[in-house]
């Protein structure tokens, strides 16, 4: 049976800060933004968190779904919201989507944490489900509203958005067929934010080689060996990037191009986005995807592991709607914010009283 | 008097070591210096070990004890020595190694250097680095390791007209010499532009100026005139000197020389009985490219101001006068303190054996060694001969 993606959406805030911006208020370098590859990062509004993003590109996907009579809420098994910061500790995001969407009673949900992976991780999950027939469609959601502390690193990069992947297994209605998926996992703790913790913490330059690099690169390789693929088959890639430096690098080492990567790498422009940061790449590649291009996709998430995906568009792909709110349209659609809105929207300022 | 001899030399690739813990560092050193000498544990009559800050960059003190125990030699049951002088702890571990052979009291010693700086954060690391400088009268008032090296370039740049270019010039040589150093933790060239370009760390240096923190370790072997005829390839020790001077800079009549290395240099080279020209080669302590300036002045290979114009020349690389650093020095060899003393014999003694492959020095016979500590409060200078 095969399984694949039958429709999608994605949804990144509108507000954005620079990174020299940010370099002003800590008198770094104003250069950094090129070094770092992220000139301006997505800051969720005052009112946007995982749940209402994870709304926001469900409803796009099920909108497009509906539309093209692929699936509707209800055939939908299982809804899997991948983050790593849920509004709740205790209390499931998914949830909140399923009551958006209009899904359930009658179907299964968990929400997912590993750091950067989750959303992939819940495409994994829903690929087995519909693949062994216990679900007619899943819907597999990456999201997340990453947090930085004020003058961390990775302050100039975690951002704000996520996308969301109804799977199913109609011939007639798949887009992007998953052919294979492969997962690299070790324990290497390179970040990581404790129960409590306002912040996570970060092993600095053991975040590069030895985690980001080593997992990409092993699950990418083990990925093209099982397809025997190579880089130069595929008319896309879209890498994790927690920077616009490490995925543009991931790639190059493993022998993809410039043009391969040019819609799925959003973080110049929009950070990262953590658990959503390859499903927007993902969505963005397939807002430009022509039937019969071939993607490679390969998550990261810090702790660590890596899931890579091999995926096919087929003609079916002219029949969504996708002229409803295209990736790139929002993306331009932005408002910049000062460090200190950024400061008073992100919940950094100690207040007397109520608000954050 | 007994002279001191180098039997056996042996580093660790000095980098980010991230998968081989502390005691695996050292065990790998100290083995591949025994196996260079063809010596076993029960041979050996002393150990001293040179290592800067183990305690708050790994939490584990008391070392030399631990380090004999990780070699499987505990139950030889041999003294054991942790010796101690910021970035200078390897040198002097080296010359207790050399006086404990001249004093008669042993004929076969063994002393490495060590550090892990890569397992705390870059800004604990530099907090530690400032350990080395005066805390009470510099690191109180905000000093840092590199801001009191960039008030060095600063005030060498205003008395001798050193140039940052010329500051450049060091790392871009270090960096090429180390392409030929397999064990180097940059082995890749660098550009003048990289240099000057590279973001601020204190100004007027830069984050190319300073040399990394590495994990590494090394090790070598030390004999007396009693067993040296059993050892083929032994260098010897034929100077060795040690100075000390103010730990703060202020309390120095001269920010530019560092008179702890002129006197350190000075007995070396009377004990030795060498003059400057008999020179070959030299591992200095270019913790930042100011100090390999300085260092090449105070060593008395230039004149002092003429550091920064002799570097540019190429004077102080191959088809130079003297070769300076042809390791990469601590710059591109990489910089893990208590090691970097160590890691400097060990490529004078390579050097001198006519076996440093790509990057061996032409008819090299003499070679001199420099380590410093802080801003120069404690230098030690070697002088080693091929025999």
């Amino acid at each position: 049976m095969p399984v694949g993606i039958l429709s999608y959406g994605a949804y990144v805030p509108r507000y954005r800060i620079r990174s020299d911006e940010i370099a002003r208020i800590w008198g770094d370098d104003a250069n950094i933004g090129a070094a770092l590859n992220v000139h301006t990062k997505s800051v969720p509004g005052p009112d946007e968190d995982v749940a209402t993003i994870s709304v926001e590109a469900a409803r796009q996907a099920m909108r497009r779904a509906v539309k093209n009579e692929a699936a509707t809420p209800q055939d939908i098994g299982a809804i899997y919201v991948g983050s790593e910061s849920h509004p709740y500790a205790v209390k499931p995001t998914g949830t909140v989507v399923q009551a958006a969407i209009g899904a359930g009673p009658y179907l299964t949900m968990a929400d997912y944490e590993f750091a950067c992976k989750a959303g992939t991780a819940a495409i994994q999950t829903g690929m087995g489900l519909v693949k062994s027939d216990m679900a007619k469609a899943v819907l597999a959601i990456g999201a997340d509203t990453s947090q930085g502390a004020p003058q961390n690193a990775l302050e100039y990069s975690a951002s704000a958005g996520g996308a969301a992947f109804l799977l199913g297994s109609d011939k007639k209605k798949i887009i992007a067929e998953l052919h294979h998926t492969v997962s690299f996992t070790t324990d290497t703790p390179d970040f990581w934010r404790r129960e409590g913790q306002k912040y996570p913490s970060h092993g600095e330059r053991f975040t590069g080689v030895p985690a980001y690099f080593r997992h990409v690169a092993e699950a990418s390789k083990r990925l093209l060996e099982d397809q025997g693929a190579k880089p130069s088959d595929y008319d896309h890639c879209v890498f994790h990037q927690p920077n616009g430096k490490f995925p543009v690098n991931a790639a190059k080492q493993l022998g993809f191009t410039a043009e391969q990567w040019q819609h799925g790498l959003l973080a110049p422009r929009i950070g990262n986005t953590y658990s959503g940061a390859v499903l927007v790449g993902l969505a963005n590649v397939l807002d430009h995807a022509e039937p019969g291009d071939r993607i490679f996709m390969c998550g990261y998430g810090s702790g660590a592991g890596s899931d890579a995906f091999d995926l096919t568009v087929t003609k079916n792909i002219l029949d969504l709607d996708r002229e409803d709110q295209p990736l790139e349209a929002m993306l331009a659609d932005t408002t910049e914010v000062d460090y200190a809105t950024y400061a008073k929207y992100r919940g950094k300022l100690v207040m007397s009283g109520g608000g954050h | 008097m007994s002279n001191a001899y180098v039997i056996g030399a042996a580093h660790t690739r000095f980098g980010e070591v991230w998968d081989k813990s502390y005691r695996q560092l050292m065990t790998e050193a100290g083995l591949g210096a025994l196996k260079d000498a063809k010596i076993a544990g029960e041979d050996i009559d002393e150990v001293f070990v040179g290592t800067m800050s183990t305690g708050k960059l790994v939490g584990q003190e008391h070392v030399a004890g631990l380090l004999l125990d990780g070699a499987g030699l505990a139950d030889v049951h041999l003294p054991a020595t942790r010796v101690e002088a910021a970035g200078a702890s390897g040198g002097l571990a080296f010359r207790q190694a050399v006086q404990a052979i001249r004093s008669g009291s042993a004929d076969l010693v063994v002393v490495g250097g060590i550090e892990k700086m890569t397992d705390v954060s870059d800004a604990d690391a530099a907090a530690i680095a400032a350990s080395g400088i005066d805390q009470e009268w510099e690191a109180f008032f905000g000093a840092t390791d590199a801001s009191m090296h960039a008030l060095l370039a600063k005030r060498h740049m205003h008395e001798h007209g050193t140039t940052r270019e010329q500051m450049a010039e060091v790392a871009v040589k270090n960096h090429r010499h180390a392409v030929q150093n397999p064990l180097a933790q940059f082995q890749r060239e660098i550009t003048v532009d990289t240099v000057l370009k590279a973001p601020k760390v204190a100004e007027p240096l830069g984050m190319f100026d300073g040399a990394p923190l590495s994990d590494g370790a090394a090790c070598v072997v030390l004999c007396s005139d009693k067993l040296v005829d059993q050892h083929a390839g032994a260098v010897k020790v034929s100077g060795s000197g040690q100075a000390s001077d103010t730990l703060a800079l202020h309390d120095r009549s001269d920010l530019t020389t560092w008179l702890a290395t002129e006197h350190a240099a000075r007995r070396a080279y009377a004990e030795a009985q060498i003059s400057v020209a008999d020179i070959d080669l030299a591992e200095v302590h270019d913790g930042y490219t100011i100090n390999e300036i300085v260092a090449i002045e105070d060593l008395g290979f230039v004149k002092k101001g003429e550091g920064g114009p002799a570097t540019a020349e190429g004077r102080t690389t191959y088809g130079g006068d003297i070769v300076v650093n042809p390791s990469g020095g601590l710059k591109a060899r990489g910089h893990p303190a208590g090691a970097t003393g160590i890691a400097q014999i060990c490529e004078l003694a390579w050097q001198l054996r006519g076996k440093a492959g790509e990057r061996q020095v032409k008819d090299a016979r003499i070679g001199v060694a420099q380590n410093t500590g802080g801003t120069g409060a404690t230098a030690v200078v070697h002088v080693l001969e091929a025999i």
